[in-house]
């Protein structure tokens, strides 16, 4: 870490911090934007999600060293020091610009692969809640099939299928195995938003059924929606980093957090950083997304204002 | 009642099967063999004689009858990796597996029950939301990055516990004496604290909620104004309530034990049926993937039907669908 690093975090947390406040000053006009903010640990878990998010972006002036820089591959596992903020891995790379690119790849498998399955589970919810019997049907026992699969388990047969699996082949699976809970969840609210009257309304002056999903049911569903994409993300990325773990996720030079573990793991005992500081940043970050979505789910739901 | 539960009975039959024809496809759509993903390919000559013994010269649709038409029979096929058949190795497995995830379970719900109650009794005050915090950070943790930083803080440094395996191999190849089974418990603890401890967070969260909603119900408040103590209003009344959603977590724990014990079996050296299913997917070993995929969505499908069940005898409100009022 040389001082331009330094002062490049410095100005990260800075940037940050002012983002979070100027967010808080605009949302607090309104009731919802208070809901959320009267959540304990949601704007705690908003700096920590904006930081990485920031860091993430700012990763070659953060971080000292390239992710695939090995340093000094003789003397490799040196312990945290004002040199090397977080250590080195075994391989006598930086741990601490492994962590800062890993946010990258990381996050972004986290968000894409939650988009994917959002994008998915919304679309396989909405057509079964909205034309029922067969298709309800024939699509719920999909689902109860995908539900009892482990999906742990579908994810590593389906790596297995090919030898050396592209990013974006594994994002669009971990997304593809992850819809299921969306689709039973958005089923039920249009089941019930169907029968109301605005509904009815917009049918009998000839929309379509396309145009009437669209356009008047799935806006009314969209608080449930968003607030399992708050949550579903997390569970993204520690799947992300468990299947890396076992050495079936991201490609093994790429720093991913879950990579990383993997990467520390065999020499824990010797250097126990470079295993601990990207588990670390994953549960922070996972234990923010779930204030913030809990925080979301609070500032949604109107019925909480009595509360 | 009956009626219900035949028809639940199919319905999970049914997915079971699904599941198993699914990863019997995809399985084999696989790249490489079981003798040839390997850096050492073994003699084509060798590869095809193993072919005909396992019948992966075969049509992938008469494959697929001649694996349903053992199933029929009981039979899961041999496996080509362990020179056994699957359902031994299974055996072997199961049981490990199955002891792991009782003691997580036992951890989770003993420490889960008493998080919960203690924050609904404290709700919105300093303990419970410190408590709170906690929970949701361990519930946010990799489990076997739990796994491994317990490993290094308790095997490693302080020396409290055993690194990993099963028992001491030494001194207990099989569990057949006090001695022996003090230390299997003594190799059980960490994982199933692991285990345990991020399933923890997850119920006391659910406990703290519904704790939380009886309390504010009418015979509580009656409980109250007979001048019954705080401790016995919430221990006695309040909690028998309370304790419903338990049922519904009971259900939900079992996918969840399933995808960490195949993480946290390789962190501890487990020789359970998740370590066993990843060395399989490694090493394109057909019968005993499906084989274990048949175990697990059999498994996660009966615990549903079994919280269902239990639901339906435990909460009198709860009437199951097509039953008279």
């Amino acid at each position: 870490m040389n001082l331009w690093n330094w002062l490049a975090l410095g100005g990260a947390a800075v940037l940050t911090l002012i983002v979070v406040a100027e967010l808080r000053r605009r949302v607090r006009a309104t009731a919802a934007g208070r809901r959320f903010f009267r959540h304990p640990t949601a704007e705690l878990g908003l700096f920590v999600l904006a930081f990485f998010v920031t860091v993430a972006i700012a990763a070659p002036v953060v971080a000292p060293y390239a992710p695939y820089y090995q340093i000094d591959i003789e003397h490799p596992d040196h312990a945290p020091s004002a040199q090397f903020l977080l250590g080195t891995d075994p391989l006598s790379r930086d741990v601490w610009s492994r962590l800062v690119y890993g946010a990258r790849v990381s996050l972004g498998i986290g968000a894409v692969a939650m988009l994917v399955a959002a994008t998915v589970g919304t679309a396989v919810g909405a057509v079964a809640g909205y034309f029922r019997r067969g298709v309800d049907a024939a699509l719920m026992r999909l689902v109860d099939v995908g539900l009892a699969m482990p999906r742990i388990f579908v994810l590593l047969m389906a790596v297995a299928l090919w030898e050396h699996i592209a990013l974006w082949v594994l994002v669009l699976l971990i997304g593809l195995t992850g819809w299921f809970g969306t689709s039973r969840l958005v089923r039920a609210e249009v089941l019930s938003l169907r029968e109301r009257e605005f509904v009815a309304a917009a049918r009998a002056l000839g929309a379509g059924a396309g145009r009437v999903i669209f356009r008047h049911v799935l806006p009314n569903a969209a608080a449930p929606i968003i607030v399992s994409g708050a949550l579903g993300i997390g569970h993204m990325m520690l799947l992300e980093a468990g299947l890396s773990f076992l050495g079936l996720g991201v490609p093994s030079p790429a720093p991913s957090w879950g990579n990383m573990i993997a990467d520390g793991w065999h020499k824990m005992s010797v250097a126990w950083w470079s295993s601990t500081f990207p588990g670390l940043a994953i549960s922070l970050v996972v234990m923010a997304l779930n204030a913030v979505g809990d925080a979301l789910r609070d500032a949604l739901d109107p019925r909480k204002e009595a509360a | 009642m009956a009626a219900w539960l035949v028809r639940r009975l199919v319905a999970s039959i049914a997915i079971v099967f699904a599941v198993v024809t699914i990863t019997f496809f995809v399985v084999h759509l696989a790249h490489g063999t079981p003798c040839g993903p390997g850096d050492r390919p073994l003699p084509p000559e060798v590869c095809q004689q193993l072919c005909r013994r396992f019948g992966c010269d075969k049509p992938l649709r008469v494959q697929y009858v001649k694996y349903l038409a053992a199933l029929a029979q009981g039979d899961l096929s041999e496996s080509i990796g362990l020179h056994r058949p699957v359902a031994d190795a299974l055996a072997d497995a199961i049981p490990n597996t199955f002891i792991l995830a009782l003691a997580a379970l036992l951890v989770d719900f003993a420490l889960g029950l008493a998080l919960g109650i203690y924050q609904a009794v404290r709700a919105g005050r300093f303990g419970d939301v410190a408590a709170g915090n906690v929970a949701l950070l361990v519930n946010s943790m990799p489990v076997f990055w739990l796994g491994l930083v317990l490993l290094l803080v308790f095997a490693q440094w302080l020396r409290w516990f055993p690194a990993g395996g099963i028992t001491n191999p030494v001194l207990c190849p099989r569990i057949d004496s006090p001695y022996c089974l003090l230390d299997f418990l003594w190799h059980l603890t960490l994982p199933a604290l692991t285990l345990g401890l991020v399933g923890a967070a997850s119920t006391a969260r659910y406990q703290r909620a519904a704790m939380l909603e009886v309390v504010s119900q009418d015979y509580v408040r009656t409980a109250r104004a007979k001048g019954l103590r705080e401790r016995r209003v919430l221990l006695v009344h309040a909690l028998r309530n309370a304790l419903l959603p338990i049922i519904t977590l009971f259900g939900l724990a079992f996918p969840f034990l399933f995808t960490g014990a195949v993480l946290i079996e390789t962190v501890f050296a487990w020789p359970g049926m998740g370590r066993l299913a990843v060395n399989a997917i490694f090493q394109r070993d057909y019968p005993v993937v499906t084989g274990a995929a048949l175990v697990t969505s059999a498994t996660v499908v009966l615990g549903n039907l079994i919280a269902d069940v239990l639901y339906a005898v435990a909460d009198p409100r709860v009437r199951v669908p097509g039953e008279g009022r």
